[in-house]
């Protein structure tokens, strides 16, 4: 029989992203969630300087909401994904085919990556064209710590993803980390406005790392400032990846 | 033997304490439509699943198609073809597109067209996988089964929970796939089915092949009687009809006296017997057993057992 040349990761990567465009509230919470967010914020806030800065509201939180983006694919959605495939048995039939587990696994996070770069660009249209958002800092410094960040948050949405055997275990399971990580990081509201020991919490959140270090790149602090930021979400990322390798279901 | 496609010797496989498959012995034939029956939790799909290199083995040793499933998985999966137990596609994955995936995954590059055409979804290529009805998920699970044009194909529960003309379609998909050569092997609730489709037949209970033959083989030889029903009135006393020859059981069940007789040689004796003791025949039925009355007998002493 002739050969089929097609890449499965490719192949896998495409039909995840289709299944993900027809599934309208995955779309809602990761494409049009932030933004309305950053519409909503942005229109009370605005983008003028704060006082004795060169940087107003949504040049200091855009990665703020770029964090959300993250947080909804990279937790909320591949955990519910993950475990709805495992309850309906979807992952059994991917492994009775010759492709690797690896390969199964990456073209999820290819395309869980895919989908929170288009939802950054709507964040970044709607910043530059409604608000004049400036970015300061380097662009592949940016780029660094935004996969930094996706694969600290996918590392962290890992662990449940490998684990939770039932779509509705898996939405509650992602429920619990992602509405504290959200209001708790900063990704819905200024950390700033948090009293003392839910400061200390939101510490303790690779959100928050991912957030503060896009936020210093972005406002024109070099990588280098940050070598705690980087240092938890390189860890979140392996913890996260050893974690799936060990335990991983595939029933 | 030497035309063996699949040989299964001392499997044993356990699940914390429970004992799922127990010395577990299997040779599947070159171009057979192998049925594999038996109670729930026999082991009907931990052993698929090990065959199919999905699951590891405790001992034993399995060869399918010369391979090892264990060591030689993906070899072993691009060669053969499988259709799981109560597997499912997500909802709004189109049928075409799932033909179309799992071509990619197997790198092979047959005709989607008439890959559907073939299991009768050609005209639901456009549907989402969760608009289509019980018989055409199974049948797209075929279709995905044979992706890869396998020398074999492991079908768990293929019909399970279809209405009769479900059934049949799949039946005839089996059929088809089994003209060219091709062998098949299939687990089922269904003795009917069993007996139907299968050439030969593995009775499985508690994790282990209790009777393997053809159907007509395993009827001959655990089922050999033959079962007279007469209607003979409730006052009938059934004790004087073990007085004919030929007749090992007797009981009444409502106005009828059913009879088990040692074989069908007994038929005609008996009616003549009961004809001249003056009994009508007007009511007379003869029930030929079936493989179901089979995997009752061959598997029901470990339900009294549990019970």
């Amino acid at each position: 029989m002739k050969r089929n040349r097609f890449s499965p990761v490719l192949q896998l990567v495409v039909t995840e992203f289709r299944l993900y465009i027809r599934e309208p509230s995955a779309f809602f919470f990761t494409l049009i969630f932030p933004l309305l967010l950053m519409l909503l914020f942005g229109s009370i806030w605005g983008n003028d300087p704060f006082p004795g800065a060169t940087y107003g509201y949504i040049d200091a939180f855009t990665s703020a909401f770029i964090g959300l983006v993250i947080l909804t694919s990279g937790v909320m959605h591949l955990t519910v994904n993950m475990a709805s495939y495992r309850e309906k048995g979807i992952l059994k039939r991917f492994r009775a085919t010759p492709i690797s587990p690896v390969t199964l696994l990456a073209a999820q996070l290819i395309a869980l990556l895919a989908i929170t770069v288009l939802g950054v660009i709507l964040l970044l249209i709607a910043g530059v064209f409604v608000f004049n958002m400036h970015f300061r800092g380097s662009i592949p410094e940016a780029v660094a710590a935004f996969i930094l960040g996706c694969l600290g948050i996918a590392g962290l949405g890992f662990i449940p993803a490998s684990l939770v055997r039932t779509a509705r275990s898996g939405t509650v399971t992602a429920n619990i980390i992602y509405f504290p990580m959200m209001f708790l990081s900063g990704a819905a509201l200024p950390r700033e406005m948090l009293p003392g020991f839910l400061k200390t919490v939101s510490e303790c959140l690779p959100l928050t790392h991912m957030i503060e270090l896009l936020r210093g790149i972005w406002l024109g602090e070099s990588i280098t400032a940050f070598p705690v930021e980087i240092a938890v979400l390189a860890g979140t990322a392996l913890i996260g990846g050893l974690v799936s390798a060990r335990f991983f279901r595939w029933d | 033997m030497d035309n063996a496609v699949v040989q299964v010797r001392g499997l044993m496989k356990s699940y914390g304490n429970t004992m799922a498959l127990n010395d577990l012995n299997l040779e599947v034939e070159k171009g057979e439509i192998f049925g594999i029956v038996g109670p729930n939790g026999a082991g009907k799909t931990t052993t698929i699943d090990c065959m199919a290199g999905m699951r590891s083995l405790d001992s034993g040793s399995i060869r399918i198609l010369g391979l090892d499933p264990v060591r030689n998985g993906t070899e072993l999966k691009k060669r053969t073809g499988l259709q799981q137990q109560e597997s499912e596609l997500p909802d709004r994955l189109k049928v075409e597109e799932a033909v179309n995936l799992f071509k990619t995954l197997f790198g092979t590059s047959p005709s989607t067209e008439s890959l559907l055409d073939r299991v009768g979804l050609l005209s639901k290529r456009q549907s989402c996988f969760a608009a289509l009805s019980g018989g055409q998920k199974r049948r797209l699970f075929v279709a995905l089964a044979l992706v890869n044009d396998p020398e074999l194909i492991m079908l768990d529960e293929l019909t399970s929970g279809l209405d009769p003309r479900g059934r049949r379609k799949l039946w005839q998909l089996v059929e088809e796939f089994n003209s060219d050569e091709r062998t098949v092997i299939l687990s089922t609730h269904y003795m009917d089915e069993a007996e139907k489709l299968c050439d030969r037949v593995a009775i499985f209970n508690s994790g282990a092949v209790v009777a393997v033959d053809t159907p007509a083989a395993l009827i001959r030889k655990f089922c050999p009687g033959i079962r007279l029903r007469l209607g003979c009135g409730r006052a009938f006393d059934p004790a004087s009809a073990l007085s004919a020859g030929g007749v090992l059981k007797a009981a009444m069940d409502g106005e009828e006296c059913v009879m088990e007789l040692e074989s069908g040689d007994a038929v005609i004796p008996v009616i003549q017997e009961f004809s001249r003791r003056g009994i009508s025949l007007g009511n007379l039925k003869t029930e030929t057993p079936t493989l179901e009355d089979v995997f009752m007998v061959v598997t029901g002493k470990e339900y009294q057992d549990e019970a």
